[in-house]
């Protein structure tokens, strides 16, 4: 019984853990070739999933939806990117915090303006719905297999672009040294937008297909928000491979945390106690895990020093 | 500078004046208000002497604040219901008397800064702004799910806590009480500034390798200039949950955070009334907007992003740009 509840839980732990990926690499990216802290980056994953929304209650189509997460978030982000991002590069990171901090007050105030204050709901499509046996006695729902195969998918083509394509080559001559590649006739605002729009784009997939099994509203971003900055310090920030690796790892153990740390407890403690200090203690784990790992690495798994 | 000076004077003639005016006309609404910001720019006036002089990027104030506002709550919860808070190492009962309770928080929110410091002063630059940011949620996720002191639904305190001989639930009695917080800070801050302690923090802030280089151990400096920091802002967390007489996760979340920044950047980064004058303007905004729409915080948001792509440095410094036009 114990077992197959694990293994429930560690799927539950890595579904989780690539949709942080999603949001951790547009991150990490931006941060990487830009030197942007971008707290605005969970108004793109609710901008994503509101344009869902909207799109499947027009056309009752969850592929159409999908598509439209990632156009919505991806416009949303060129545009936010030409109008107030840009003047922020050269700024200090205390002017980015402050700035798109109050552009997560702008987005979410204007999302709410125009949709109102009710959650929305996105409906999982009919082949998605139900469950799918794994193993012998292990059955697990289909659509959260579905986000498990999305986020490798998306992994994938993520490495392919940086390691195989031109664009690629440009996103990794930015993050090593911005001047050099100015200099060398790359149109850098260009690479800039391109990147912020994608990085917004993977943000806005990933609140459409959290949107469809929670429900679409607004401030939905944030707390996801905050979970992609521990991972992209405990990865080492500017990593992807740091993303993917510190997405799974702060996925698994938020998910086994809560779940088992007061079991574990009951060994040792009165049931009642056991329950409310495990459960506690079980929503900090991550926080507890990024502040060891900062004090042992302080510039994450996979940053540089 | 000189104009900046006389702006100030008549920010505390303000501070005088306006709840007085509201006891005389019967308006007891602006008394809170005003202290609502009195205490707001406390903990601006605390993350200022980080944030603003020492350049530490904090993005978890929030953690002092609610820090102070929970040791406040929890001990004047259990001097109500007579309760023990722990019997081991040492009895410990709660108190409703303020005169207890601050030392207790100044020496808590100190404890607090302390270990905080230590751990996240290892790190520089967005991993300092992260960690603290992550040491704030820590407790923010603590408060919320630990259910002895209401959880997520916070927890309050049915009389605000008492001094001898002063009735604090008079809302009048209870500001000046504040206001005389406030200038308590304001003079140890402007001292701490203009002491060579200052001149070292303020260094740092701008190169640090070069006061390591004549013999300063920065790290020392950078720790007290955080635990000194983190201990103010706790204050008003104390002072925060008398005024409201309720504590919740909430004030531990990381918009609180945000918004302790926003009274520092609004107002002026490291002037010493900056943090005042910013928690007044937004203060003041959230009344005015919110009185005409109730998506104020978009404008709210407006005015944030203008104010840092175009002033740039608070509103004190308009007050200090007049005079050199004058010249």
């Amino acid at each position: 019984m114990t077992s197959i509840l694990f293994f429930e839980q560690l799927l539950n732990g890595i579904q989780f853990g690539t949709m942080l990926f999603l949001m951790s690499a547009g991150l990490t990216l931006i941060f990487g070739v830009m030197g942007l802290i971008n707290l605005a980056h969970g108004s793109f994953y609710m901008i994503g999933a509101f344009s869902a929304a909207l799109i499947a209650s027009l056309t009752g189509s969850f592929w159409l939806a999908l598509l439209a997460s990632l156009s919505g978030a991806a416009i949303a982000g060129v545009l936010i990117e030409i109008i107030i991002i840009r003047r922020l590069y050269r700024r200090d990171h205390l002017d980015q915090v402050l700035a798109t901090f109050a552009l997560i007050l702008l987005l979410s105030e204007g999302v709410r303006w125009c949709f109102g204050a009710f959650p929305l709901y996105l409906d999982i499509p009919e082949n998605l719905n139900g469950t799918l046996p794994i193993l012998d006695d292990i059955i697990y729902s289909k659509y959260r297999l579905f986000i498990i195969f999305m986020g490798l998918l998306i992994a994938t083509g993520l490495y392919i672009l940086i390691t195989k394509t031109r664009l690629g080559v440009r996103i990794r001559a930015g993050q090593n040294d911005r001047q050099m590649i100015s200099a060398l006739g790359v149109d850098i605002s260009k690479l800039y937008t391109i990147v912020f729009a994608l990085g917004a784009s993977l943000a806005g997939l990933a609140g459409a297909m959290i949107g469809a099994i929670q429900s679409v509203e607004v401030g939905m971003g944030e707390p996801i928000l905050i979970l992609a900055f521990v991972v992209i310090v405990i990865g080492g920030i500017g990593s992807i491979k740091g993303a993917l690796i510190g997405s799974i790892l702060v996925g698994v153990t938020d998910t086994i945390g809560r779940i088992f740390l007061p079991e574990l407890l009951k060994i040792f403690m009165e049931p009642a106690s056991a329950t409310s200090v495990g459960s506690s203690i079980g929503s900090m784990l991550i926080y507890i895990l990024m502040a060891l790992i900062l004090i042992i690495k302080p510039s994450g798994l996979f940053g540089k020093t | 500078m000189i104009v900046e000076k006389i702006f100030n004077k008549w920010i505390l003639v303000f501070l005088f004046l306006i709840p007085v005016l509201g006891f005389i006309f019967e308006e007891p609404y602006y008394i809170t208000l005003t202290t609502k910001v009195v205490i707001l720019g406390i903990a601006g006036i605390g993350l200022n002497l980080a944030l603003g002089y020492c350049g530490l990027i904090s993005f978890g104030h929030a953690a002092f604040f609610g820090l102070g506002g929970y040791v406040t709550g929890i001990l004047s919860f259990h001097a109500l219901n007579s309760e023990l808070i722990f019997s081991w190492p040492f009895v410990t009962s709660g108190s409703s008397e303020m005169l207890v309770i601050w030392p207790i928080v100044i020496l808590s929110s100190a404890f607090l800064a302390l270990i905080i410091g230590l751990l996240s002063l290892r790190t520089t630059g967005v991993y300092f702004i992260m960690i603290t940011l992550a040491f704030a949620q820590m407790l923010y996720f603590f408060a919320i799910s630990w259910p002895n002191y209401g959880g997520e639904d916070g927890l309050s305190i049915y009389m605000r806590n008492s001094l001898p001989m002063i009735n604090t639930m008079d809302p009048l009695t209870f500001y000046f009480i504040c206001l005389c917080w406030l200038l308590i800070v304001i003079f140890i801050s402007a001292k701490l500034i203009n002491s060579s302690f200052g001149m070292a923090f303020q260094a740092i802030k701008q190169n640090e390798e070069r006061v390591k280089s004549v013999g300063i151990e920065t790290f020392k400096v950078k720790l007290l200039v955080f635990v000194i920091s983190g201990t103010i802002t706790g204050l008003a967390g104390s002072l925060y949950t008398d005024l409201n007489r309720f504590i919740s996760p909430s004030v531990l979340n990381w918009q609180m955070s945000g918004e302790i920044m926003v009274f520092v950047i609004l107002g002026g980064i490291a002037r010493l009334y900056g943090p005042l004058v910013g928690a007044a303007f937004f203060i003041v905004l959230e009344q005015t907007l919110g009185g005409y729409t109730e998506n104020w915080q978009f404008w709210l948001g407006l005015i944030l992003i203008l104010e840092i792509l175009y002033v740039r440095t608070g509103i004190l410094s308009l007050f200090e740009k007049k005079l050199k036009y004058e010249k």
